[in-house]
């Protein structure tokens, strides 16, 4: 029996580069299929919800912004020991359901998949309530795409050519053009905020 | 000292201690208390880092879509707020929707409320009784027993199996990886169960984690995927068709099954282990009641859960609605989310401005204009506060109040309101387990008060899924597979202008959306969500918010271990995702508590 494998893309698209993992998966789904044992989801911010695809999975790809204090847009592949060394020691992803906490209950439960592979991007600007992706972070869902169809080809894991499964991806309203495109203008709809995370800004 | 028109003393010039963050909750928020020399708390102001109005995102999008945005503002109650957004679209535009809809929405409504109910409880509340390192110390034999004293009809009991857990969890803390249990004090005296119910509970926060998958997948059933369900304006995504093997989707008759299968489920987790878990642990807690804040004066509900569709009258609504003000549970008024009287945002305590002080707005009226700027007294700079100052503004979150009151929101407030009103079932649940505790009425005002009226709720939403349940498979045998009206989809129907508005019980509380539609497109959108009215800052007359109000008098045991804090905020199961943005700037989750 093929493996089980679970594309997950995570963050929130309504915070500028924290919509990555959910843009990679959706751009990959645009025009890649893959066999039945290949999942694609659009995990957003959710937490435990996320438990019963990981209990599927005996591999799992993750897409996220991550902080490693790297330059924006720098991509940082981790893979399976290294994912959860992380936890509880920096907070590796930015969004508020720590995904390391989905990881630790998963193998607090015994289901853990055995292979994990994260694929990180450094964003640029988080602080941006609406706002989309920035070109250095936007340009690294192909490169990032890249790494994830090598690995999982290295697994015996191969996509092909033409639309995958979308029904687990986002409503079309907040698909990445549709969200980008139709956002209010600044004079419409205030962008300032909290000096404390707007330094200049103040 | 100060008294607050709602009746509170406050005394700022003891030791303050700052909580930031406060852990284990959706989003960020940070809490501020002077204690007195006794280590009591005289003085307390809650904080929400940061707030954004819907409407940045929303202006001049298509209303129909408007849910898909709004359930991604929080990780937790996506689907309540994709229904308040539909509601409030309809109500906009005077869209009906059909029977069949009605009871999915419910059904889904209230799996919500349960499935946030049980998470909340076990995963994110019941650390603050429980302390699981303790449980490593527990005699399973001895566990075993209290198991089957505390809950007979639970299989689960076996000495055997809590072995086989104590084992798995020493396997767990000895990796390392302590995870979901770090940043606990283990050993602080605030924690007071015996191992063997440490043990008995920590095995429960297992058992729930396997049980909300099960949860979820109704959410999957109706809304067609999960985590992010579909939703429609006009009724309900999912087409039924019972007769045939159907289109790929279509709600048949072996799904139905498979809901109503997770309906018993859940029913039985909660009958067998929820409720009995909050009465053993609660048995332990019984002089700890503390934490009641506005829960005995002021509590708001707006009612969920209507039997006929598009019939949100107060006698139709099984969550009840209603106001009850200045501590007089004799009197409850009734509510109406489009008075502008009634539902008004403040913010002379909040970080925006209306250009004149004292000012409230009615949410269609709503504005979001911010004006960052600290008090005379705070401490530190506006990059790197240290010291809030409460005189002046001091939060992201406004100040909600109903005809200039601040109020709860939340399982206790809508309990409250329920026993007020003489509630038949809300009445014997609330009697029943005050009767089984050998506690006073007065007791539900209190932080315990609270964590109980969560978990009879979740058996209560148990029931009331069975008979939507029941109706909605009754009528599709009637002959009716209706689940959506679409006459007004097109916008050529719409009006040139409207507005309208939804609201929903929240698992946390009154949640409300208020939408403005100019020719077909999204003019004006605020929600005001259950933890603004919580965690509001104080308002022009002084009157403190319910988290504010909550903290008041309890005695913390160590002041630099903030247990006490921390179990009465996260009694409200607080959500700032919504209310508030969430970042340290190092992206670092770990709560600094400062003793002043």
């Amino acid at each position: 029996m093929p493996a089980n494998v679970l594309i997950l893309g995570i963050g929130n698209v309504l915070w500028a580069d924290e919509g990555f993992g959910v843009r990679c998966v959706e751009r990959l789904a645009g025009a890649h299929a893959f066999d039945d044992n290949v999942r694609l989801l659009d995990g957003g911010t959710q937490g435990l919800y996320l438990l019963p695809f990981l209990e599927e999975a005996d591999i799992l790809v993750v897409f996220d912004a991550v902080d490693y204090g790297l330059a924006p847009g720098t991509l940082k592949i981790v893979e399976n020991d290294a994912v959860p060394q992380f936890l509880g020691a920096k907070k590796m992803s930015l969004h508020q359901t720590g995904f390391q906490d989905v990881i630790a209950t998963a193998r607090l439960m015994g289901y853990c998949p055995e292979t994990l592979l994260l694929i990180g991007c450094q964003p640029q600007e988080l602080e941006d309530y609406g706002g989309g992706l920035r070109d250095v972070v936007a340009a690294q869902i192909d490169p990032a795409i890249r790494v994830a169809l090598g690995k999982l080809a290295d697994l015996g894991v191969h996509a092909r050519r033409g639309q995958g499964d979308q029904s687990l991806l986002a409503d079309a309203a907040i698909l990445r053009d549709a969200y980008e495109s139709g956002r209010p203008d600044a004079d419409a709809a205030c962008r300032t905020g909290d000096a404390r995370f707007f330094p200049a800004a103040d | 000292m100060v008294t607050t028109p709602n009746g509170f003393d406050l005394d700022n010039t003891g030791r303050r201690i700052v909580v930031d963050p406060v852990t284990r909750i959706e989003g960020h928020m940070r809490c501020e208390v002077n204690v007195d020399d006794q280590g009591v708390i005289r003085n307390a102001v809650s904080t929400g880092t940061m707030w954004r109005g819907l409407e940045v995102i929303l202006k001049g999008r298509d209303p129909r879509d408007a849910w898909a945005f709004t359930e991604r503002i929080c990780g937790v109650c996506t689907g309540t707020h994709a229904l308040t957004s539909v509601r409030a679209v309809e109500d906009a535009l005077g869209i009906t929707i059909p029977d069949n809809a009605n009871s999915i929405r419910n059904i889904m409504q209230l799996n919500l409320e349960i499935h946030d109910h049980v998470v909340h409880f076990y995963h994110l509340h019941a650390l603050d009784w429980v302390n699981p390192i303790n449980a490593l110390k527990a005699d399973p034999k001895a566990t075993s027993e209290l198991q089957q004293a505390v809950s007979p009809s639970h299989p689960l009991s076996s000495p055997g199996y809590f072995r086989d857990v104590q084992n798995r969890l020493k396997k767990f803390v000895e990796s390392g990886q302590l995870g979901l249990f770090k940043n606990g004090y283990w050993d602080n005296p605030a924690y007071l169960l015996p191992p063997e119910a440490d043990l008995m509970a920590t095995t429960h926060y297992l058992e729930a984690l396997d049980l909300q998958k099960e949860i979820v997948k109704v959410h999957t059933i109706f809304g067609g995927k999960n985590p992010h369900p579909n939703w429609l304006v006009g009724g309900v995504p999912c087409p039924i068709n019972v007769h045939s093997t159907g289109a790929v989707g279509a709600i048949n008759m072996e799904r139905l099954n498979m809901v109503s299968s997770i309906i018993d489920k859940c029913h039985e987790f909660n009958v067998n282990v929820y409720l009995p878990d909050v009465k053993a642990i609660g048995g332990f807690y019984k002089n700890w009641l503390y934490g009641g804040g506005l829960s005995s004066k002021a509590c708001l509900a707006y009612g969920d859960i209507p039997e006929n569709p598009n019939d949100f009258s107060p006698e139709q609504l099984y969550l009840p609605r209603g106001a009850i003000i200045d501590g007089n549970l004799n009197e409850v008024h009734d509510v109406d989310q489009r008075d502008p009287e009634q539902v008004q945002e403040f913010v002379d305590h909040s970080w925006y401005t209306y250009g004149e002080p004292g000012r409230g707005l009615h949410p269609w009226d709503g504005i979001t204009e911010p004006n960052y700027e600290l008090g005379p007294n705070a401490k530190g700079t506006k990059t790197d506060i240290k010291e809030l100052d409460e005189a002046g503004k001091y939060s992201w979150i406004k100040a909600p109040r109903w005809r200039g009151h601040a109020m709860e929101v939340g399982p206790l407030a809508r309990y409250v309101v329920g026993y007020a009103k003489g509630h038949e079932d809300i009445k014997n649940q609330v009697d029943g387990f005050l009767r089984d505790m050998n506690l006073p009425v007065s007791a539900l005002f209190s932080t315990l008060g609270r964590t109980a009226a969560r978990a009879l709720e979740s058996e209560y939403c148990g029931r009331l899924q069975r008979h939507f349940f029941d109706k909605l498979v009754q009528n599709i045998k009637n002959g009716d597979e209706s689940t959506a009206n679409i006459e007004k989809w097109d916008p050529s129907t719409w009006p040139k202008e409207a507005k309208g508005v939804g609201a929903t019980e929240a698992p946390r509380g009154a949640l409300g959306h208020w939408i403005k539609i100019k020719d077909g497109r999204i003019e004006n959108y605020q929600c005001v969500v259950p933890t603004t009215w919580n965690g509001s800052p104080r308002d022009t007359a002084g009157n403190i918010g319910a988290f504010e109000a909550s903290l008041m008098n309890t005695p913390m045991e160590r002041p630099d271990e903030p247990v006490e804090i921390l179990r009465t905020l996260h009694s409200f199961d607080p959500c700032l995702a919504c209310s508030t943005h969430v970042m340290s700037p190092d992206g670092d989750e770990l709560t600094t508590v400062k003793v002043r």
